[in-house]
């Protein structure tokens, strides 16, 4: 699929000496330069996956790169968002972003858009692009990009990751699937992790990203297979490839033969999430930090039980007695019901559903810390590292 | 004999494998060993009422069952299912 544009677009000097190394390939040219230049991109995010095909897109010379981010770029981006720098700490990531872009290639029209995407400006925006590329990090905003790619007939290239697991694959072509015929519904709230609870090996989104931006290049220039109905499985670990075959839904409600999706909707709604999302409390007894060092102080007789995993343990602890969530049921007799328990782990989450697990089990004076080893950092004791 | 692909998500709950070996004539044969051997993956891949949720597809080989014969899919030895969740990294 090449660019609409029907102005011829030249290339001065500087940029063909710049893209020498494309110019003498024949898959890309002078004409495939130009339909670069020519081109109009968005890449939706500026993180893990927005990183590397922002920056590859601007030293390919994608002639027009719209940015949208709303966020700061924060100490533990750094891992993996590489095109930001320490120094950029607290700064907006598109400020960021722009300065590690111009200084690659200023030939690139930069167009930043400092908001969140939403149903009230996605289609206005789409319209402006000729691909989007989709580098973010939540289910509804998934479906709203989607969704609005379809409505404006506008490709998605897609990339998604997991710890160190990835998905590539180009939705919304006309004749190809888009995001709802392979999910037609998002997971409820909860049920998959996220990279600060389940982390994520810092090269993936690496990987992915470039993937996205190669699919990007060769969606402009018409050469090679693009992943259109093709789902492209990256297993990191392992550094096996496997690609399933993915179909258009006659039936989807997005891009079928009769599709009900006419206009954006609420998409947190869809994705099942109201208001802010708040650690979990599912109504098992609670302590604060402050209580139990006071109790710990006055050498009350407390044991205190770490669900976390080893590794988490070996970077910070509490002195607690170390059961990981998972092997509860099978070491829960190591335990004295006859003492007063209190549960912990990294923020909450976990120690709840232990709470729970051993309130079912006959324990009866179980509480869990209430937000974790990291509210004691915060409120009790700042020697304790945060992660 | 069939190999199931786990995904990443869904490891811990079959003690960390990346691949279960089951038996089973068809998809849905294969699908409740797997479950029947690790009760814990069955809530995150059913509902209550026994359909496979939503946001989860299983491939035969490389082709979706939706487009094949879903659940009744057969199965032919050294076949590999695969079970593939919807993932957004990030901040879910």
């Amino acid at each position: 699929m090449a660019t609409t544009t029907e102005i011829p677009v030249t290339l001065n000097k500087d940029e063909i000496l710049r893209y020498s190394r494309h110019l003498i390939m024949p898959e890309v040219g002078m004409e495939g330069q130009q339909k670069l230049k020519a081109a109009r991109v968005l890449c939706i995010g500026t993180g893990g996956l927005g990183s590397p095909l922002a920056l590859y897109l601007t030293a390919a010379g994608v002639g027009t790169l719209g940015l949208v981010d709303f966020d700061v770029v924060d100490y533990t981006n750094l891992q993996r968002q590489i095109i930001h720098s320490t120094a950029d700490v607290g700064r907006k990531k598109l400020d960021s972003a722009v300065d590690s872009l111009k200084a690659i290639n200023p030939f690139v029209n930069l167009r930043t858009f400092d908001t969140k995407l939403s149903s009230a400006n996605a289609l206005e925006l789409f319209r402006e692009f000729d691909i989007i590329a989709d580098g973010t990090d939540n289910f509804p905003t998934r479906y709203l990009v989607n969704d609005a790619c379809v409505l404006t007939g506008k490709p998605n290239v897609y990339g998604s990751i997991f710890r160190f697991e990835g998905q590539a694959s180009v939705f919304a072509t006309k004749e190809g699937p888009c995001y709802r015929c392979l999910y037609p519904e998002p997971p409820p709230p909860g049920l998959v992790p996220s990279c600060a609870e389940g982390g994520v090996l810092g090269i993936l989104p690496g990987l992915v990203g470039v993937m996205q931006a190669t699919e990007v290049i060769k969606l402009i220039l018409g050469v090679g297979e693009p992943l259109i109905g093709r789902l492209l499985l990256v297993d990191a670990l392992g550094m096996k490839f496997r690609e399933l075959k993915l179909r258009k839904n006659p039936d989807c409600p997005a891009c079928g033969t009769h599709p009900t999706v006419t206009r954006l909707i609420d998409y947190n709604e869809f994705c099942g999430i109201r208001g802010e999302e708040k650690p979990v409390g599912n109504g098992v007894p609670e302590i604060e930090v402050e209580d139990l060092k006071r109790r710990l102080d006055a050498k009350d007789d407390l044991f205190v039980l770490d669900v976390r995993e080893p590794h988490e343990y070996q970077i910070c602890n509490l002195g607690g007695y170390l059961i990981p969530l998972n092997d509860l049921p099978r070491r829960v007799n190591e335990l004295d019901s006859s003492r007063e328990i209190v549960v912990h782990c990294k923020m909450g989450g976990r120690s709840a559903k232990a709470v729970a697990f051993l309130q079912q089990s006959g324990f009866r004076k179980v509480s869990n810390l209430a937000g974790g080893i990291t509210a004691w950092a915060d409120r009790v004791d700042p020697r304790v590292p945060k992660y | 004999m069939s190999k199931i692909h786990i995904p990443t998500p869904l490891r811990q709950y079959v003690g960390k494998q990346a691949a279960v070996e089951v038996t089973g004539a068809t998809v849905a044969e294969a699908m409740n060993a797997l479950v029947a051997q690790h009760p814990d993956l069955r809530k995150h891949l059913y509902t209550d009422d026994g359909k496979l949720r939503a946001f989860v597809n299983l491939y035969v080989n490389d082709e979706d069952i939706r487009y094949l014969d879903k659940e009744a899919t057969a199965l032919q030895k050294g076949d590999n299912i695969s079970i593939v969740p919807s993932i957004a990294g990030g901040q879910a």
